[in-house]
């Protein structure tokens, strides 16, 4: 390797590093990107299914195909990698610049300073330990993920009967994608009374397979010792508590489960970048800063959003930021933004009221009529009606420059 | 050929009883039912080294508990398995508390517990700030702590194969004859070995094999013990071992700094049905987690990693059964061992190594005994210069596969090679695998190491030996309908 500073550092080579690089390196900023992979593209790399790229790029794209169009755009503006690389640890230094300490095994240990750090890592699948689901450790229980990855970067099948926990968008493709390996797909059973995924997805992947979706269902035990034998599920009460009486059975030998997504944010809590407990993500402004100067973050360890292109167009707008704090602009940051009603939470946390800013949500309700009201001092100052809320559909506001005097409250009133 | 002993089960006891005879010349085999050692009680528990102050002093287990206690101390120094020296902290959270735990105190004091402390309210927050406002007083004993027990079972049977004791696993003893003062044991998979002497340390299924051999007949009854894991960034991680006043059958529930350095709390105490059932309950979680959090302060639901569920082989008795079988009397029988039999291990084995002479077994020193292994690199502990110098000699160590754990290619591939073949077992040899995304990143790129370095095709791999098969085979195999 020929240098060890840079202007800016990107660790995660997913969509978001890939897009945010691009944009520090075309604007003149020595950009390093740093991923574990032995190639950039993240998770794309294992979503060969379509329906990527079609805002981002006006096409329909697969996983990879995404996945190389970022790469190659990121190599012309200059981007320089380092894969097969994991990021150890990251401190600030005295001068406000940041030392990276990388394992590879390429070139054992290595130092990096960087002027500015963008946080890419993406996040991982939630899983069954972590909800506790009862019964038996038996082989044959794997998040949607490992299993997408198994079958189409290594040619395995993870099994020849399955049934899908949560209905997460990882675990409605893999329905399909089992299906079309000859594994027999026997349920995909989710707890909350809709889908976490997207219609497109339920549609796509269940309806025109014929896979039965239980909602309002809970796994209450995983049977089998040696590898799993099937899987005890039960619609619940009003109180969500399962109505065992109800409970049903079901055969099978590999269970998935696609019950949500967590910013992978350990590396950022070593830097003691602050949390935002609604997303797990950091606490960004609409700079993209996080409560560390220096420190960028966007995509998915940000929060989970639903399409890749809105990853890449997040990280984008980050990266222009990243390199406005590399020449000294202001940031103009004044305005605290918040979520009352029927919204999980906001993105950005702190805002510019002078230039026009994009507000991301997350909807707690599933409603098809709606309206956003931006709320300063108690008066709403600011409307959008929508026409088809869900929460696995993010809301996108595009507020334009002094729309808002002061700190913002958002809430989402069904109407 | 014919050994001079067979230790049936390779868990704490009968790794420790291995290892206790390898110091001796004498011909030594352990057999395992499992496809790896230490696969049943031993691997799933609280891992704690006990402080020798829980049971009365004229019982065999407090005199194994002290003992066992002093020896794990000695048997880290030369195998180095991970040991968390944190001590034990014993809370009471009311007056009423406050008395029992007077007299659990005045136990220990009889006991000849050393080095034990009586705290005010003052001093237990200076020994643990984490406890909750709710503390009221309690008792320290600096000699105790956690240890990751597949690790220490792991290094004992080493250490015992390395001199010169035998292993088979996979074998599941279905009968035993005794004739002209030789044992004649048969696995299920019809292979056999003779032997002159037996140790029954078959756990959970001790009194099963009891009965097969022909001695006598008594009943182990499995005393379930859920556990949940802690992320290690979990704020609630204490600095000592937290006990709360104990009850009936249990030591109660603990909130437990693991060796590896994650936070654990459990077990809960339920008598089941099934020696194999090892299933979890949501009921339990929410139980458990609510005690734990009036104990200490910061434990949360979303640090939840994973639970799992341990069985206590219960004698009849609730104590120890540790006898030179009246009925067979070449045969030891060391059944029952619950808590704190972790602890008291290495004291069993040298026990059961007593109890073998008291029956005729000569015993000669052998010169030859090594008591150590190398200490094993771990890329996480490393600073930047031996990771350089590691490096250079082999790239792997600077391979990070898996990333919650931070664990290197070249300790997965250490692993493999030092006979963990399984899934389960390079994870709880490395850890790779253990921490807050259980596998999801790692586990493609774990089953291909350890099909690179042991031969065994991917689709063949098992999570834990026999029917545990991780994949179904190749894409494509099946017919798409």
């Amino acid at each position: 390797m020929a240098r060890n500073c840079y202007d800016a550092v990107i660790v995660g080579a997913g969509a978001a590093g890939l897009a945010a690089g691009s944009v520090t390196a075309a604007s003149g900023c020595s950009t390093l990107i740093i991923d574990r992979e032995s190639r950039s593209g993240g998770i794309l790399n294992q979503c060969i299914h379509n329906g990527f790229g079609l805002r981002y790029f006006k096409e329909e794209l697969t996983g990879p195909e995404f996945a190389y169009r970022m790469s190659q755009k990121a190599q012309n503006a200059g981007v320089e990698f380092a894969l097969d690389s994991a990021v150890t640890d990251i401190k600030k230094l005295d001068d406000g610049t940041f030392d990276l300490r990388i394992l590879s095994k390429h070139d054992g240990v290595r130092h990096i300073n960087s002027r500015a750090v963008m946080l890419t890592m993406g996040c991982r699948e939630r899983n069954r330990g972590a909800i506790a689901t009862p019964g038996g450790r038996p082989a044959g229980i794997f998040t949607a993920g490992t299993a997408q990855k198994l079958l189409n970067c290594e040619g395995k099948l993870p099994g020849k009967s399955a049934v899908i926990v949560g209905s997460g968008d990882i675990g409605l493709i893999m329905a399909r994608r089992l299906r079309w390996s000859g594994i027999d797909v026997k349920a995909v059973i989710e707890i909350m009374p809709h889908s976490a995924g997207l219609t497109r997805n339920v549609v796509q992947c269940l309806h025109d397979f014929g896979i039965p979706l239980y909602l309002s269902t809970s796994v209450v035990r995983i049977d089998g010792k040696d590898r799993v034998t099937g899987v005890v599920a039960a619609p619940l009460n009003d109180d969500r508590t399962p109505d065992m009486n109800k409970a049903f059975a079901i055969e099978c030998d590999t269970v998935l489960f696609s019950v949500g997504l967590i910013p992978e944010m350990e590396l950022a809590k070593k830097l003691g970048v602050k949390e935002n407990p609604a997303t797990g993500g950091a606490e960004v402004d609409s700079n993209y800063s996080t409560s560390i100067p220096g420190v960028f973050s966007a995509g998915n360890v940000l929060h989970v959003h639903d399409l890749v292109d809105f990853v890449a167009e997040e990280a984008e707008y980050a990266g222009k930021c990243l390199v406005d704090y590399l020449v000294g602009a202001k940031n103009g940051v004044e305005y605290n933004s918040s979520v009352l009603k029927n919204l999980k939470y906001v993105i950005p946390n702190r805002f510019a009221p002078t230039q026009d800013t994009r507000f991301l949500f997350r909807p707690t309700v599933v409603t098809d009529r709606a309206v956003l009201k931006a709320m300063v001092n108690g008066e709403s100052v600011w409307e959008k009606k929508l026409l088809f809320v869900r929460p696995a559909e993010m809301i996108i506001a595009e507020i334009k420059a002094n729309t808002l005097a002061g700190d913002v409250t958002f809430v989402l009133e069904e109407i | 050929m014919i050994y001079d002993v067979a230790v049936i089960g390779a868990g704490a006891t009968g790794g420790a009883t291995a290892y206790m005879l390898s110091q001796y010349k004498l011909h030594t085999v352990l057999l395992e039912r499992s496809h790896e050692v230490c696969a049943g009680v031993s691997k799933a528990n609280s891992g704690i080294v006990h402080g020798g102050f829980h049971h009365p002093s004229d019982s065999l287990k407090t005199q194994l508990e002290l003992r066992g206690n002093a020896l794990i101390e000695q048997l880290q120094k030369n195998l180095h398995f991970p040991y968390l020296k944190c001590g034990i902290l014993v809370v009471a959270y009311s007056e009423e508390e406050l008395e029992t735990l007077k007299k659990l105190y005045q136990r220990g004091l009889d006991n000849g517990v050393k080095d034990m402390e009586f705290c005010d309210r003052k001093r237990i927050f200076e020994l643990e700030p984490k406890l909750t406002a709710n503390a009221i007083g309690g008792f320290f004993v600096p000699h105790g702590g956690t240890i990751e027990p597949y690790m220490y079972v792991f290094a004992l049977i080493e250490c015992a194969l390395k001199n010169h004791v035998d292993l088979r696993c996979d074998f599941e003893v279905i009968s035993g004859d005794y004739q002209d003062d030789v044992w004649l044991v048969k696995s299920a998979d019809g292979r056999e070995i003779k032997a002159k002497y037996l140790v029954n340390a078959a756990g959970l299924f001790a009194d099963d094999v009891s009965r097969k051999l022909g001695a006598e007949d008594f009943k182990i009854f499995p005393r379930k013990g859920e556990e949940y894991l802690l992320d290690r960034n979990c704020a609630g991680r204490p600095s000592r071992v937290v006990f709360p006043v104990p009850v009936k059958h249990s030591k109660g529930v603990l909130v437990i700094p693991t060796a590896g350095g994650t936070t654990m709390i459990g077990p809960t105490a339920e008598k089941v049905e099934d020696k194999e059932d090892t299933a979890t309950t949501q009921s339990n979680f929410a139980k458990i987690l609510k005690l734990t959090q009036n104990m200490v302060e910061g434990l949360t639901a979303k640090d939840l990693i994973t639970s799992f569920a341990g069985l206590r082989p219960v004698h009849e008795s609730e104590d120890f059964y540790i006898v030179q079988s009246p009925v067979r009397p070449a045969l030891i029988q060391a059944a029952g061992i619950q808590s704190p039999g972790l602890t008291a291990s290495p004291a069993i084995g040298e026990y059961i190594v007593k109890l073998l002479a008291k029956s005729g077994l000569a015993l000669k020193k052998d010169p030859a005994f090594d008591g150590t292994l190398p200490e094993y690199f771990e890329s996480r502990k490393l600073t930047d210069q031996q990771l350089s110098e590691l490096h250079a000699s082999d790239p792997a160590w600077t391979n990070i596969v898996c990333r919650c754990e931070s664990i290197s290619e070249a300790e997965i591939i250490n692993a493999v090679k030092r006979g963990h073949t399984t899934v389960d077992g390079v994870k709880f040899c490395t850890r790779a695998g253990m921490g807050r995304c259980q596998g999801g990143f790692c586990s493609a790129k774990v089953l291909q190491i350890i099909s690179r370095y042991s031969g065994i095709p991917m689709e063949e791999l098992t999570k834990r030996g026999g029917k545990s098969r991780i994949l179904a085979g190749k894409l494509g195999s099946l017919e798409v309908k």
